[in-house]
């Protein structure tokens, strides 16, 4: 059974933020981790396809873009996890009938992708204004041969996982994992990830106190 | 989604602006927006912003079989996608009759100009050539996407380095950057498009439209130049007349601006080398904007892990012990197959009818697949 190797390699690599970079959608951000950057797009509440519509709340559609070739069934997997974490955080049933669409462009891809994707998104879909239950973050955790990392980028892993944590009482909302690796394993990374995710919330709330510290 | 339609005061006041030769960012007629030009971590990757209109470029080579018809010479692609983060009009995977408009004056522009030197991208004439493709992805539409597309995509391509080859025989080896220096494309020319629109049947004329002037143009023309003042393209949609001099005018102004942006892009291509020499972090990351209050960076940050391993312990020790395995499934009889003990039990049978499938409680995993389809007298597989 492996153990937790000592606190000294768990970190976060830096991570940056701009909102409403972008005019025309309705809400927007960039989120950078380390080199990895991604930038979301929200739109919404909008009118929606009455073949797609809901008759007591919103449409969430998320689509993500690769930077080369055209979306394949990668993006759609990654898609639906963030369209799941998204439906569980956000309170559609005060727009029903509507349409919310979120699109993510990938900028530069140097590992925690999906992670990177979730953290966008929360930041557009705050900046956007859309009422949310709670707040999520996604965060990447490795564990390669003999020890735990988090937000690993491109070195081998044996398991690779990435969780979204919401914000009130830092439960996993949504958890993707690739390799094998032991129960008690997984429950070390999902602590170590909920750990993490208080310094990506803390994040969170200095961009927007400095965003909202003056009127624009 | 659809695009909020254009009220009909706005249209009134924008075509009566332009007749007092105002716009509605108080440029001049012949004003083109601040245009920003930066690069991203890896070559080929670019951003143009002309004013708030944002375009993503990047640009990715492979090893392929050339074309039949052309075997010394490598392929090039161009793809733009009108991304739905640009505008609400935009719909993903719809070839929109602009999306159409666009690529094929792009490939007008930069394919048939022969700016690129194709015949270098050979390896093994007739087996092997470098395809050269690029991707303009739109961010933000505000206005006239044709320009920003083509700035995007041959500043792309004059800042991609490609891996370096060697060919010993039969054997092509591609060498990664770490192994040897990638090398750049060989470049003939920059072509560059400049667009005008015409408002009121040609009597008035905008360089660089924004969103709202393209929405009440009567014509658009498209003069593609680069700063050897040879015309690659030109195209004129809208179906607007046009007299012989306002052309030759309008050819004029773009070899005036097509040389003040080739100017701004070899000083973007010239700092990025540097600042790449130099040794610095270059990429999205660092030309993102630190002195505005809409953005903020914090540096690596370690993460408490104090009472982490206590926690996961606890939570394995305190957890349910799991249901003991299911075992595996018994025929009772051909056609019949049964998962778990009498009294918990699924039948799983081959009949023609449709069947339906029994669900208990307790088995639910096990047996929540195919009903009667399996014609594998073995039965319902683990």
């Amino acid at each position: 059974m492996m153990e937790v190797c000592g606190s000294t390699n768990v970190s976060l690599r830096e991570f940056g933020c701009e909102q409403t970079l972008l005019s025309r959608p309705d809400g927007s951000a960039s989120f950078v981790q380390g080199d990895t950057s991604v930038i979301a797009a929200v739109y919404g509440p909008a009118e929606v396809k009455v073949s797609k519509e809901i008759y007591d709340r919103a449409t969430l559609e998320v689509l993500i873009q690769p930077k080369v070739g055209l979306p394949s069934v990668r993006e759609r997997s990654q898609e639906q996890c963030v369209r799941e974490t998204c439906e569980a955080s956000l309170l559609l049933t005060l727009h029903p009938r509507s349409s919310l669409t979120l699109v993510l462009q990938l900028i530069h891809d140097d590992g925690s992708r999906l992670a990177c994707f979730l953290n966008a998104a929360c930041m557009a879909l705050m900046d956007a204004g859309l009422p949310m239950s709670c707040l999520f973050c996604g965060v990447t955790c490795a564990i390669n041969a003999d020890s735990e990392i988090i937000t690993d980028p491109t070195a081998e892993s044996r398991a690779l996982m990435t969780f979204a944590i919401d914000s009130k009482e830092q439960r996993v909302m949504m958890s993707y994992t690739k390799g094998s690796f032991s129960v008690h394993e997984l429950q070390q990374c999902i602590a170590v990830s909920q750990k993490a995710s208080e310094n990506i919330f803390q994040f969170y709330r200095d961009s927007v106190r400095r965003r909202y510290s003056k009127n624009l | 989604m659809k695009d909020t339609p254009l009220s009909n005061c706005e249209r009134d006041f924008l075509l009566k602006a332009i007749e007092e030769k105002k716009r509605l960012d108080g440029r001049q007629t012949y004003d083109y927006r601040k245009m920003k030009i930066t690069f991203g971590t890896d070559y080929g990757c670019c951003f143009v912003d002309l004013g708030k209109t944002r375009v993503m470029a990047q640009v990715s080579g492979e090893l392929v079989a050339p074309k039949e018809n052309r075997p010394n010479e490598g392929i090039m692609f161009f793809n733009i996608e009108l991304s739905p983060m640009a505008s609400p009009a935009f719909e993903q995977g719809r070839q929109s009759e602009l999306s159409v408009k666009l690529n094929r004056q792009l490939e007008r522009c930069l394919r048939n100009s022969k700016c690129i030197d194709t015949e270098s991208l050979c390896v093994v004439s007739g087996e092997k050539v470098w395809q050269i493709r690029v991707d303009v992805h739109m961010l933000n539409h505000d206005g006239n996407l044709m320009d920003a597309a083509s700035i995007a995509a041959i500043t792309a391509l004059c800042h991609f380095k490609r891996p370096d080859v060697s060919i010993q025989g039969d054997e092509v080896t591609v060498y990664s950057p770490e192994e040897r220096e990638p090398i750049p494309l060989s470049i003939y020319h920059m072509p560059i498009s400049v667009s005008f629109s015409f408002f009121q049947q040609g009597t008035y004329l905008l360089v660089d439209p924004c969103e709202r002037e393209e929405r009440v143009m009567d014509g658009l023309l498209m003069i593609a130049m680069n700063k050897h003042r040879e015309i690659c393209s030109i195209q004129s949609s809208g179906g607007i007349m046009l007299l012989k001099e306002q052309v030759m005018r309008c050819s004029k102004i773009a070899s005036v601006k097509v040389s003040e942006i080739t100017e701004l892009i070899s000083k973007a291509l010239e700092n990025d080398k540097r600042a790449r020499k130099a040794g610095g972090r270059c990429g999205f990351a660092e030309s993102m904007p630190q002195e505005r209050i809409t953005a903020l960076k914090t540096d690596e940050t370690s993460v408490e892990m104090t009472d982490a391993s206590e926690r996961a312990n606890d939570i394995v020790e305190n957890a349910e012990v799991p249901p003991q395995t299911v075992p595996s499934p018994v025929v009772p009889a051909p056609g019949v197959g049964q998962v778990g003990r009498e009294g918990d039990v699924v039948e799983i049978s081959d009949s023609e009818e449709e069947e339906v499938v029994i669900l208990h409680p307790e088995t639910q995993d096990k047996s929540s697949k195919n009903a009667a389809s399996s014609s594998n007298q073995k039965g319902a597989e683990t």
